[in-house]
């Protein structure tokens, strides 16, 4: 290296010195501004201590449940939760904190514990549905208790406590509800049942959040960062039910004091206009704080007042499922409207008739009289013809009819756990009887519909109304439109020809109408309706009293089925409760106020 | 040398001081962003689903890389300094075209779960070839040639980096400024510099024409002072200062306005006190101040920083790691770490000038001041005295690119300087 280089090298060696003096100089005024920051002045302190920072969640507020003509079955009130955020918690006074919340100190060591453990800088709920009265005395001191804030909640409201099972209830949800939907956090409502749990998407709408930053006193200053992290809420959707909150009401007053059901269907679209289970329960019981307590001791009732009778409960349907049995009779031309079968009354063999009458009877006859031998011949001749021999051929014929008709299943509608009721395979009489251990003889009682064969009110109701169709159904359903938007159900047709159903409409026509009809006391005024009773044994005590029936006949407009249980003959008490109700539906009002009372305060309990 | 002894040759040589700074650094670093982003609701320290657990994969790794630069012959990184240089030239070409946009910025590569950031290592390859470029014994820095090469090899990078929208790595390319000072540039290019800097956020600050009318009064006072003291000053020459500047500052707006993206102008007027906006530019520096401010002389306490802990400040656990610093360790925190960066670069200066070869006196410098300029952006912003330009405090913030580029940066010195003597 050439000697000139190496001094210019040294030379600028020595610009080391410069460039480190340069690093030395920024290092020292940085740390003089972090020392004048962080010693001297106080100001990023007071702002720091001001700066606290609060996620409020907003929620929004849970859609409403309307009936048919607008009216609200579900509303909302406002609740307020008291939130704590232990981390903030500072200073406390302990004790007028729990002066004001009327708690002892055992629970709000105990209730703060449960706070820490869940986050210590995560808000959970300390005090949940505070009253409007202690949230006017908390909010005045609130500066007081750093660390707490209140949030506002709805809650539901029910202004006629009616349909609390078809409604269903909101209950805060479970560890098992959070892990399935991440949307859920602690201290959220769910939906636990009915309409609620069904339509829970749509009601609970979007949670919201808001940011607000709060200053050393606990108050409010404003949204952090203009509202750039928070997140709009949106509402939840309205729910218009079908019901007719008259005819609801009318049908929960009937059915007080008594075990049973009533369901009343539109045909034409299969919405439900009313469905009562009783005994019921006040749905503004399960509501609140009180949820609990109150929810054990109806679940301890021995009436079971939280079993929805309409959908869950089964009952062999009686004389009702004769309608079916003729049906499917005429669909397999084994029988004919004038088929005829002798009756010889009480000495009737395999099956005697309850009363006697003129025989033989022809079908309509026979629908208006309720035979029992009648429909045993019809049911034999039914298999025997479907049958060529083999008795699982025809049974199961038979019984895809039966099912065609909406028996044996749950309806894939928006009410969540109906029961399927029973119509029994061939495999299950294969498995008691054996393979060639059984024949029409053997499964006799199916014919006037007892036996193994089970249904539901909601069944029934919706057999009045396939009928009334003349073959076809909706999917019995509570919902028609979300936000004013219709809901679309699949139409499902039967395997039964209409003109057949025709023929068993004169029969219903004549229980009503006919001269020894056995619902003749209970015509309606000016109305032609068509129905069918139905008396069923069970080992339980007195008859279950079962009707069906719809009106007007031609265009029928309301389907309706009534279980009374234990309370005997079909005609004495289903009946004029299912006339009552299809006269409020199809004129408004009940004039046979004398009746209506009779009914009513009757107590079969 | 077999592998395995050079491995152990090369730890037994290397420098101790760094290798101290080096892991305390990553280590304080790494409990940093896990007291930044530490949530209750997250146990193992190594949830990959949170930054402190990928952090410390990062920070794995990078042990990992440093075993390798240990492993590796010294003289690779000489010998195919132009072809790394390269290399990464077309990885900054293609990122333009085939890169993962992310938060605004176009400068991920992905590829299947793994993504990198190209232009962080564009700050090692410019290091290593410029290191040739002027290392070369046989080149002359008073050269024309010489000199306009170099600036070339930092230009064009920068140039790419800027293009991907990366202003703050781009602007740590103006760092090798100081390399090629050392190496003999005219230290008048310093002071046009740091003139410029101070005439534009003047230009910005004061009114042009009282600006200009200042300038002119500078300017005839020296040259009177300097007249009286008998020195030879052309008059031509104090003029054309005078129009330069008056120029320049007239451009300032043009430039402001034409060249400098919305949000950077929000920045530097924030910064300058033109501008008060708590809620939008000004947000996360006054936030950041917040932090640091309120650490006091101790600090809160680790784990126990409010500011931190409640989110304030944005990007907390990359750009702003320095709050969790300044709020939860305080004056004495703050003096600790920036103390490390000086010690840090003080010693890649002291260590570069013993180096007996050229190549590995410029790289020990780029080193130094790529350090440098780092610790000076990133702190500076979070202190409020430069505008908001993101870059990552080297092994304290977190980011597995820049920490790869930053250790690979560091270690290849360390590996050079361990093996200085078998150099000629």
């Amino acid at each position: 290296m050439p000697v000139t280089q190496l001094s210019q090298q040294r030379k600028f060696a020595q610009r080391r010195y410069v460039l480190s003096g340069i690093v030395v100089v920024v290092a020292a005024i940085y740390l003089l501004k972090i020392f004048f920051m962080q010693v001297v002045s106080d100001k990023y302190k007071i702002l720091s201590d001001s700066n606290v920072r609060r996620v409020v969640t907003i929620y929004p507020a849970r859609g409403l449940i309307l009936d048919r003509k607008g009216r609200k079955l579900v509303a909302n009130e406002e609740a307020y939760d008291l939130m704590v955020i232990p981390r903030q918690v500072q200073n406390l006074d302990t004790a007028e904190l729990c002066r004001l919340l009327d708690i002892d100190r055992k629970t709000f060591e105990a209730r703060m514990k449960k706070a820490k453990d869940f986050s210590r800088y995560k808000a959970s709920p300390f005090v949940e549905q505070i009253d409007k009265e202690t949230y006017g005395f908390l909010q005045e001191k609130m500066y007081k208790f750093q660390g707490f804030y209140v949030q506002n909640r709805t809650l539901r409201k029910y202004p006629f406590p009616v349909a609390a099972h078809t409604l269903g209830y909101v209950g805060e949800v479970n560890p098992g509800e959070i892990a399935a939907d991440p949307y859920y956090k602690m201290g959220d409502y769910i939906g636990k049942s009915g309409l609620e749990k069904f339509y829970e998407t749509q009601l609970r709408g979007v949670k919201g959040e808001k940011i607000v930053l709060v200053d050393v006193f606990n108050r409010e200053k404003g949204s952090f960062e203009n509202g750039k992290y928070d997140k709009p809420q949106k509402p939840g959707l309205d729910l218009e039910t079908s019901i007719d909150l008259d005819l609801q009401l009318l049908g929960e007053k009937l059915m007080q004091n008594k075990r049973g059901s009533i369901v009343a269907l539109e045909p034409a679209t299969g919405e439900i206009l009313a469905i009562v289970s009783s005994p019921a329960y006040d749905p503004n019981l399960l509501v609140g704080r009180v949820r609990g307590a109150n929810f054990n001791k109806l679940s301890r009732d021995p009436l079971k007042p939280l079993f929805n009778r309409a959908i869950q409960a089964t009952y062999s349907p009686g004389s009702t499922f004769k309608l079916i049995n003729a049906l499917v009779g005429l669909q397999t031309s084994a029988i004919t409207r004038d088929s005829r079968f002798s009756c010889q009354g009480k000495g009737s063999v395999p099956i005697a008739c309850s009363h006697s009458h003129y025989s033989p009877l022809e079908l309509i006859g026979a629908i208006e009289q309720s035979c029992n031998p009648y429909f045993w011949g019809v049911f034999r001749t039914t298999l025997q013809k479907t049958s060529e021999g083999d008795i699982h051929k025809g049974y199961n014929i038979w019984r895809n009819h039966v099912m065609s008709l909406g028996f044996g299943q749950a309806f894939e509608s928006d009410i969540p756990n109906q029961a399927k009721g029973n119509i029994p395979s061939s495999n299950y009489y294969d498995r008691y009887f054996g393979p060639k251990g059984w024949n029409s003889l053997t499964i006799r009682s199916l014919s006037i519909g007892q036996g193994e064969i089970l249904v539901t009110p909601l069944q029934l109701a919706n057999q009045a109304a396939v009928i009334a169709n003349r073959g076809y159904y909706f999917p019995p359903h509570v919902v028609r439109k979300i936000n004013g938007v219709p809901t679309k159900w699949p139409r499902k047709q039967s395997s039964i020809d209409p003109r057949h159903f025709e023929t068993i409409i004169e029969g219903m026509y004549e229980v009503f109408q006919g001269a020894s009809g056995t619902a003749r006391w209970y015509r309606l005024e000016n109305i032609e309706a068509c129905g069918k009773t139905g008396t069923v044994q069970n080992p339980h005590g007195k008859d279950h009293s079962l009707f069906i029936a719809f009106a007007p006949a031609q265009k029928p407009t309301i389907a309706i089925a009534v279980v009374v249980e234990n309370a005997g003959f079909g005609a004495t008490w289903a009946v004029p409760i299912a006339s009552l109700m299809m006269e409020q539906y199809l004129t408004g009002e009940v004039k046979r106020t004398e009746l209506l009372e009779k009914m009513s305060n009757a107590n079969l309990l | 040398m077999n592998r395995r002894d050079r491995f152990s040759t090369s730890f037994a040589q290397a420098d101790r001081l760094l290798l101290w700074i080096y892991f305390i650094l990553t280590l304080v670093g790494w409990l940093n962003i896990y007291s930044a982003v530490y949530d209750e609701s997250h146990h193992s320290i190594f949830d990959m689903q949170v930054n402190y657990g990928r952090q410390l994969v990062w920070i794995l790794t990078s042990y990992l890389l440093v075993a390798m630069v240990m492993i590796s012959d010294s003289r690779f990184y000489s010998t195919f300094a132009y072809i790394i240089y390269f290399l990464v030239l077309i990885l900054l070409v293609a990122v333009i075209f085939i890169g993962k946009e992310v938060s605004g910025s176009k400068s991920w590569i992905q590829y299947g779960a793994f993504q990198i950031q190209p232009a962080e290592f564009a700050k090692l390859s410019t290091s290593l070839g410029l290191a040739a470029w002027l290392g070369n014994i046989k080149r002359r820095f008073e050269d024309f040639s010489t000199q306009l090469v170099a600036y070339l090899m930092i230009f064009i990078p920068a140039v790419l980096i800027l293009a991907q929208k990366e202003t703050g790595s781009a602007l740590v390319f103006a760092s090798f400024i100081l390399v090629l000072y050392r190496e003999g540039m005219s230290g008048l290019i310093l002071i046009i510099g740091l003139v410029s800097a101070v005439l534009f956020v003047l230009a910005l600050l004061v009114n042009k024409y009282v600006l200009i009318s200042l300038i002119a009064l500078l300017l005839s006072v020296g040259w009177f002072y300097l007249k009286r003291h008998r020195k030879k000053i052309s008059i031509w020459l104090v003029l054309a200062a005078f129009v330069v500047s008056s120029v320049f500052v007239f451009s300032v707006d043009y430039v402001f306005d034409r060249v400098l993206q919305p949000h950077q102008k929000t920045r530097i007027n924030v910064l300058l006190g033109k501008e008060v906006d708590l809620k939008g530019a000004g947000y996360n520096v006054h936030q950041s101040m917040i932090a640091i401010g309120s650490g006091g002389f101790w600090g809160k306490g680790y784990m126990k920083g409010t500011q931190t802990k409640y989110n304030y400040v944005p990007e907390q656990s990359t750009d702003f790691i320095f709050c969790t610093i300044g709020e939860e360790w305080g004056f004495v925190g703050s003096l600790a770490i920036i103390g490390l960066y000086v010690v840090l670069i003080y010693r890649l200066m002291q260590l570069a000038e013993r180096q007996r070869t050229p190549f590995s006196r410029i790289y020990g410098y780029c080193v130094a001041v790529i350090f440098f300029f780092h610790m000076a952006i990133n702190i500076g912003m979070t202190i409020g005295l430069l505008p908001v330009i993101g870059i990552p405090l080297p092994f304290l913030s977190y980011g597995g690119s820049s920490m790869w580029a930053f250790t690979l940066l560091l270690f290849i010195f360390i590996k050079l300087d361990a093996h200085r003597h078998e150099y000629v």
